[in-house]
């Protein structure tokens, strides 16, 4: 079922351009692949650098996902891998193909909207036909392919329906079965979730991956939602301020941040000052500022012997009674509990302040109290050196 | 409202609610209809009664001096395409009206066509401006609607006639040597149409290009739709509803246009609106101007359904 599917789409996908396209599959290159891409808005006293000589390489079938706060150049990277806007400096790459002198319709590369972009005078049906025609694909093929997409949507009763009859997660579907329709070689999504509210997001996560995994094409995905980028991605690219700070999975981002921005903006963290007393390869020992030394793993690059900042995750630590095996000691300042988990707040110094996350279990009630001296266990290698 | 009767009269307490409403609604409507008297007078006075004159004038004899005769006849109405041969009496067409028709019909179409391939590209200019330059643009695009109908009309002229600016220099370059004949000519009227109404079709084109979500063009050349295709199937679909308005803003006073063809035409290229205009003056016959004047009237509203059919009637074609 799944793979008859991905047959008629791959049948549909190989027209556009003919040539070029059996030698990408021998040696399979990157899906996207942008080379010291920098983009300037303005010119003099209004210039705004959008991206700052940013190269990144997407895979095949990767869930890609860019992520940042607004304005940090992650929709720029989206419209110059659409064709939107071109870059000042760099070039870009479709499957080893150099795409950065072609307009949006010359570039086998499809994109769901922020605000879906619908056609308001065609049907569900002619929006997602829209493609295909323009492809001047026989009327035959558009409408088998038209149903296929409408199934794999799940919108089949929807399809003479007009765009602004149907609801905002409707549309959502409709603005991807509209993209997907040309097969295309790479899929961008710009924040598509974010008009959504809570419940639908959630479906939509999961829709998306499903989408993802059914049609086999390489999603970029753009965000401001570290969670939404935690549990869909395959890759992220943690982007600030035109800059690509850090790319890996889910777990090595979260796991080991290499910046400070990317600890803080992705999940809570504590940051410790350190030491690096000894470096081998990415493992190292720190001491801390309680004199205790812990092992750490340090980041691609990192600098010399020397002070550091290292960054433990609240939940890979352990409140325990001061003592041999806590690594830092300090005043419980308050507790609070949420339920599942309690969050501890350590206050270790005068300024220097610690979370802890624990599970709760059944009878761990009044275990510690605020205002006692209590000891902090790290978990061991739970502690990542940063690269500043 | 109900607050208000019970204070009128104390006794109103001990009424039922029903009662109480009843008076309120009554005198809610006979407040609608006071303020909204002065609107029915100007209406009836400035538009409906006119009319209704025009019809019932249409109907009636000719006098021998202008004016009518009161005295019942269908004269008017046959006259306006038929004729009475004078020597045996036969019914014919009348030659010269329909072929008229025909002109007002055709130059006015030809105007409308002429303002949408000039208006609808201007307005898609000055909607891509910034906010700033648009103002500018704008009020370039409605100066000439300050000068007078007949001012503009002879600044026309100045640049079509023999010794106008065109042929002048055309012939100072040595591309003609004899001045081209432009005036008086159906192009002089089209083109003098034109210029007149050109601002008639570019606001509410332009109007309907600022209010375009130009993320739609996007999603059109990004669905490998090119240029061309984006406006055809993107772009125009979306800005019909404003060149609807503005063909019926440019075809309707074009078909009734009276200055324009009447200076640049000449006497020989008459429009319906000159014809009404002869009815009453020289030919001294007005029920067959009232006449005229309401089948114009008629061919106006053809028009006007016509083209909301076609817009209304759009929405089925896609998908």
């Amino acid at each position: 079922m799944r793979c008859s599917k991905c047959k008629v789409d791959a049948k549909v996908s190989e027209a556009p351009d003919g040539d070029g396209g059996m030698s990408t599959h021998k040696d399979s290159p990157a899906a996207v692949q942008a080379n010291g891409v920098s983009k300037i808005f303005g010119d003099g006293s209004d210039k705004v650098v959008a991206l700052d000589d940013v190269s990144v390489t997407i895979k095949q079938n990767e869930f890609f996902t860019l992520l940042g706060p607004s304005g940090c150049g992650k929709t720029t990277l989206l419209r110059l891998i659409a064709g939107f806007d071109h870059p000042n400096n760099g070039n870009i790459l479709l499957e080893g193909d150099d795409i950065s002198g072609l307009p949006p319709y010359q570039r086998q590369v499809n994109t769901v909207f922020q605000n879906y972009a619908l056609f308001p005078h065609m049907t569900v049906a002619g929006n997602i036909a829209f493609g295909l025609e323009m492809l001047d694909k026989p009327k035959a093929e558009i409408d088998a392919t038209v149903s296929n997409m409408l199934k794999l949507v799940r919108m089949e009763e929807l399809r003479d329906r007009q765009t602004s009859q149907i609801s905002g997660g409707q549309q959502q579907r409709v603005a991807l079965a509209r993209a997907l329709a040309p097969h295309p070689k790479v899929l961008l999504l710009d924040e598509p979730l974010s008009a959504l509210d809570l419940k639908l997001r959630k479906e939509m996560q999961i829709e998306l991956k499903r989408l993802q995994n059914e049609t086999g094409i390489t999603f970029v995905f753009v965000t401001h939602d570290q969670e939404e980028a935690l549990t869909m991605s395959d890759r992220i690219a943690v982007m600030s301020d035109g800059k690509i700070l850090q790319i890996g999975s889910p777990r090595e981002i979260y796991d080991h941040p290499a910046e400070r921005f990317v600890a803080n903006f992705i999940g809570e963290t504590n940051f410790l000052a350190a030491e690096l007393m000894s470096a081998k390869n990415k493992a190292g020992k720190i001491k801390l500022s309680s004199g205790k030394t812990i092992a750490a793993t340090l980041p691609d690059d990192h600098a010399a012997n020397g002070k550091v900042t290292a960054v433990v995750r609240p939940e890979h630590a352990r409140i325990v009674k001061p003592g041999v095996s806590a690594a830092l000691e300090g005043r419980l300042d308050n507790i609070v509990y949420f339920g599942t988990d309690t969050h501890y707040h350590v206050k270790l110094g005068a300024e220097d302040n610690f979370i802890v996350r624990m599970q709760n279990a059944r009878d761990d009630a009044g275990k510690f109290s605020t205002g006692s001296k209590v000891g902090i266990a790290i978990d061991s290698n739970a502690a990542q050196v940063l690269r500043d | 409202m109900t607050v208000i009767a019970a204070q009128d009269s104390p006794q109103n307490i001990a009424r039922p609610a029903a009662e109480i409403a009843a008076e309120a609604e009554r005198r809610d409507i006979r407040n609608r209809w006071l303020l909204s008297l002065p609107a029915i007078i100007v209406i009836t006075t400035c538009a409906a009664g006119p009319l209704l004159i025009v019809l019932v004038y249409s109907f009636l004899t000719p006098g021998d001096y202008g004016n009518v005769k009161w005295i019942f006849s269908l004269d008017a109405w046959v006259n306006v395409v038929l004729q009475r041969d004078i020597f045996d009496d036969t019914l014919q067409w009348a030659d010269a009206h329909l072929s008229i028709f025909w002109r007002s019909f055709k130059l006015s179409s030809m105007t409308t066509i002429l303002t949408m391939i000039f208006g609808i590209p201007t307005a898609y200019f000055i909607a891509t401006r910034t906010p700033k330059r648009r103002d500018l643009w704008l009020f370039l695009i409605t100066i000439p609607f300050w000068t007078n109908l007949l001012v503009r009309t002879i600044a026309v002229m100045e640049m079509i006639r023999n010794e106008g600016v065109i042929n002048n220099l055309l012939m100072w370059t040595g591309i003609i040597d004899r001045p081209i004949q432009m005036m008086f000519t159906d192009f002089a009227i089209a083109f003098g149409m034109t210029y007149v109404y050109l601002p008639l079709m570019v606001l509410p084109v332009y109007a309907s290009i600022e209010k375009l979500d130009f993320r739609l063009v996007e999603a059109g050349y990004d669905l490998y739709a090119s240029r061309w295709r984006c406006l055809r199937r993107v772009i125009l679909p979306l800005v019909k509803p404003g060149i609807i308005a503005g063909s019926i803003l440019v075809f309707i006073p074009s078909l009734g246009a009276y200055v324009t063809p009447r200076v640049l035409g000449g006497g020989k290229n008459l429009m319906f609106g000159n014809l009404i205009e002869l009815q009453f003056g020289q030919g001294r016959n007005w029920p067959l101007g009232s006449a005229l004047s309401i089948t114009l009237m008629i061919f106006v509203m053809i028009a006007l359904i016509y083209y909301v059919r076609v817009s209304g009637g759009e929405r089925k074609h896609h998908g």
